[in-house]
């Protein structure tokens, strides 16, 4: 085709269908533009994803082969490629099942980060409402004060904090974690949404108090249906951070039946020096699951939401 | 319905005080526009009569009570914002039954009102649309049922067409003020446009500044405005002013005179330093007249716009004949004298 040499309509299409459909075909000046494009692309685009992705995932998919893979592979990699497993086994998921009190941390963790979250979401949604729109005297530095908390790192905090948790009789129940994550949660979550509030009109508001709502009536009428992708992004934050906890389940916990997930599998599944790696990522999988449902479920809406409604 | 007082109203925001005692009283039942450039203070002054603006000092009395100190939705008045303001997570029809759910009103007695201000708005179609949905005059429109369903005694409008096209606007200027003759509810209306001032008002408000600078009707304004700055204002295109003074039973500027008012004011005496005042629509043709340098024309069909260079002064006619003049060659005009104006140079007050 590099001649001119006249072309039949239906060799026209042909082309103009590989075009539409970004084929590559050789050639001539177009294409040749489109080929080089697509190498653009390829470089600016696609290689640095893939490499994003692979230095992202790989932790996960370490996590997965080393929880199919049996102890004799595990422990040699001389014989055995360390990245694939030749003889997938359950036993490390049976081990972790009805070995431990595994099912029960599920739920003492799904418990605590349901709790900590919807008593964050509850204190930041009326926190942020009152900083961003009933303006109050000093409002401004209510705001500040609210993220200075958030600058005291929780290696600090824990120790004045396990006073009170002793003192109100908390220790070593899931409400001394759920009273506590808070401290963190709130003022990041108070911060994000103060942002929300501010995106949406205060006419909106104006309007509603001529039209006779009360203050509790517009927050719940007409300023939290509009924020629900800014509460969105603040539950995930807050569950995600209450899920992962470390510290404050480390420390005010103690019983082995009370503990959260992830201190959980790294005390009960470390005997001395011993690991038991397969359990271990085992529950580190299976502890992850949640989250990335979470994840994958609120998302999507969070997406829609953002493009949807929001603005006018 | 009801009487609306605004009686020595000034407004502060920290020190910068933007109303400097503001009176304004609305007859009940009456078409009241607030006009003036914008930042002069008219959504200040509708925003307090609502109360979402407290009031720094005066008093605003809404059908004859005092309401500084009554809360927004006390004080049984409707208000059309200029974006509309219309919640974007409901459609059309829970936009305009908000305020009855608040009431707890039964289901019948919304679905009743909120029918009729749809039939009457032409909006039955659309009753299950969200407000994305529509267009901006069907917005305009929703915003309207929202005040109409709750039947208040004041309807508040802020600059409610200043969002439409310019075609749309007249017809919703058409709308609104059918709507009042056949609601007959006193409404405040706020518009920076002289032009929707005059069409749709019993009484115009003119702000300047933080300040009233003239009240009355729509003809009264264009006929006897009290100063330079109505009389600039009000009119389309805007009167003419010439500096001079008047000498000898006329008025000279440079080295054209002209006629002094039929009914000469009384501190028009022979030395007086004014301004001269004349309206582009009450220059005539006038061969016996002063000659003017035809600087641009522009005809619209109806009538032709003349620019032209009078003496050192630059002045607008507006003329129902046709003009045959090119630019450079004279035209000789008169103005006529029953409607000129006169004011004072230095307060630019009328002189009557
Ligand atoms: N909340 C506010 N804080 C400070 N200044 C304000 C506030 N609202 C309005 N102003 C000032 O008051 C003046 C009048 O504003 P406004 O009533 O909105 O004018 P307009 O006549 O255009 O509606 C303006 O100079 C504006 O800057
Ligand atoms: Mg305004």
């Amino acid at each position: 085709m590099t001649d001119a040499k006249p072309i039949s309509p239906a060799e026209a299409d042909q082309r103009v269908d590989a075009e539409v459909s970004g084929g590559v075909t050789e050639g001539e000046g177009p294409q040749l533009l489109s080929w080089d494009s697509r190498a653009r692309r390829i470089v600016t685009v696609y290689i640095p994803l893939v490499i994003f992705l692979i230095v992202l995932l790989f932790p996960f998919y370490w996590m997965a082969v080393t929880t199919f893979k049996p102890d004799n592979e595990l422990l040699d990699y001389k014989n055995h490629n360390p990245f694939w497993i030749s003889s997938p086994t359950l036993d490390n998921i049976k081990k972790l099942l009805f070995d431990t009190d595994y099912g029960h941390w599920l739920v003492t963790t799904m418990f605590v980060a349901i709790g900590s979250t919807f008593l964050s979401i509850l204190a930041s949604v009326l926190a942020a409402y009152a900083i961003q729109r009933l303006r109050f005297r000093g409002s401004d530095y209510v705001g500040l004060a609210i993220y200075a908390a958030y600058l005291v790192p929780p290696s600090i905090l824990f120790i004045p904090l396990a006073q009170v948790v002793f003192q109100m009789g908390l220790f070593d129940t899931p409400f001394a974690l759920i009273l506590t994550y808070p401290t963190f949660l709130v003022p990041f979550c108070t911060w994000l949404l103060i942002g929300y509030f501010k995106s949406i009109p205060y006419e909106l508001e104006e309007c509603a108090l001529i039209d006779g709502a009360s203050r509790l009536q517009i927050l719940r009428r007409i300023t939290l249906p509009l924020a629900v992708p800014g509460l969105i992004s603040a539950g995930i934050f807050a569950f995600t951070l209450s899920w992962n906890e470390f510290i404050y389940a480390l420390a005010f916990i103690s019983s082995t039946e009370n503990k959260t997930v992830p201190v959980a599998i790294l005390t009960e599944l470390v005997s001395g020096d011993v690991y038991h790696w397969g359990a271990l990522m085992a529950g580190a999988l299976l502890g992850s699951l949640p989250v990335a449902v979470f994840y994958m479920f609120f998302v999507e809406y969070y997406v829609s939401s953002l493009t949807g409604a929001v603005k006018e | 319905m009801a009487t609306v007082s605004v009686r020595a109203v000034r407004k502060a925001f920290g020190s910068t005080e933007v109303l400097h005692g503001v009176d304004v009283e609305v007859e009940d039942g009456e078409f009241v526009i607030l006009v003036g450039p914008s930042g002069c203070g008219k959504s200040t002054l509708l925003r307090m009569i609502a109360g979402l603006e407290n009031v720094t000092r005066g008093e605003i009395a809404i059908g004859g009570r005092v309401v500084n100190n009554v809360a927004p939705k006390e004080r049984d008045i409707a208000m059309v914002f200029q974006n509309y303001a219309l919640y974007p997570h409901m459609t059309v029809h829970d936009n305009m039954a908000f305020s009855l759910s608040l009431l707890n009103a039964p289901k019948e007695v919304i679905a009743a009102k909120v029918g009729r201000a749809a039939e009457i708005l032409g909006l039955q179609p659309y009753l299950q649309r969200y407000p994305r949905q529509l267009s901006g005059g069907q917005r305009q429109r929703v915003a309207m049922g929202r005040a109409i369903v709750r039947d208040p005694q004041v309807f508040l409008f802020d600059e409610p067409l200043s969002n439409l096209d310019a075609k749309l606007r007249v017809a919703m200027r058409a709308e609104i003020k059918d709507l009042h003759q056949r609601l007959g509810t006193t409404t405040i209306y706020v518009t920076h446009d002289q032009i929707e001032a005059m069409t749709m008002a019993d009484k115009i408000v003119v702000m300047n500044g933080g300040n009233v600078e003239q009240m009355g009707g729509p003809l009264d304004l264009y006929d006897r405005p009290d100063n330079l700055f109505v009389a600039g204002f009000i009119g389309s295109p805007a009167m003419n002013f010439l500096k001079g003074e008047i000498r000898g039973g006329a008025f000279h500027t440079g080295d054209v005179a002209l006629p002094l008012p039929l009914q000469v004011p009384s501190g028009a005496q022979d030395g007086r330093r004014v301004i001269y005042g004349i309206r582009p629509e009450h220059l005539l043709l006038d061969a016996a007249g002063v000659a003017a340098t035809v600087h641009v024309t522009e005809p619209t069909g109806s009538e032709t716009q003349v620019i032209m260079n009078l003496g050192t002064t630059q002045v607008v006619g507006a003329f129902r004949e046709r003009i045959t003049q090119k630019p450079g060659q004279s035209l000789h005009i008169a103005p006529d004298p029953a409607l000129v104006h006169l004011f004072d140079e230095k307060t630019g007050t009328r002189l009557s």
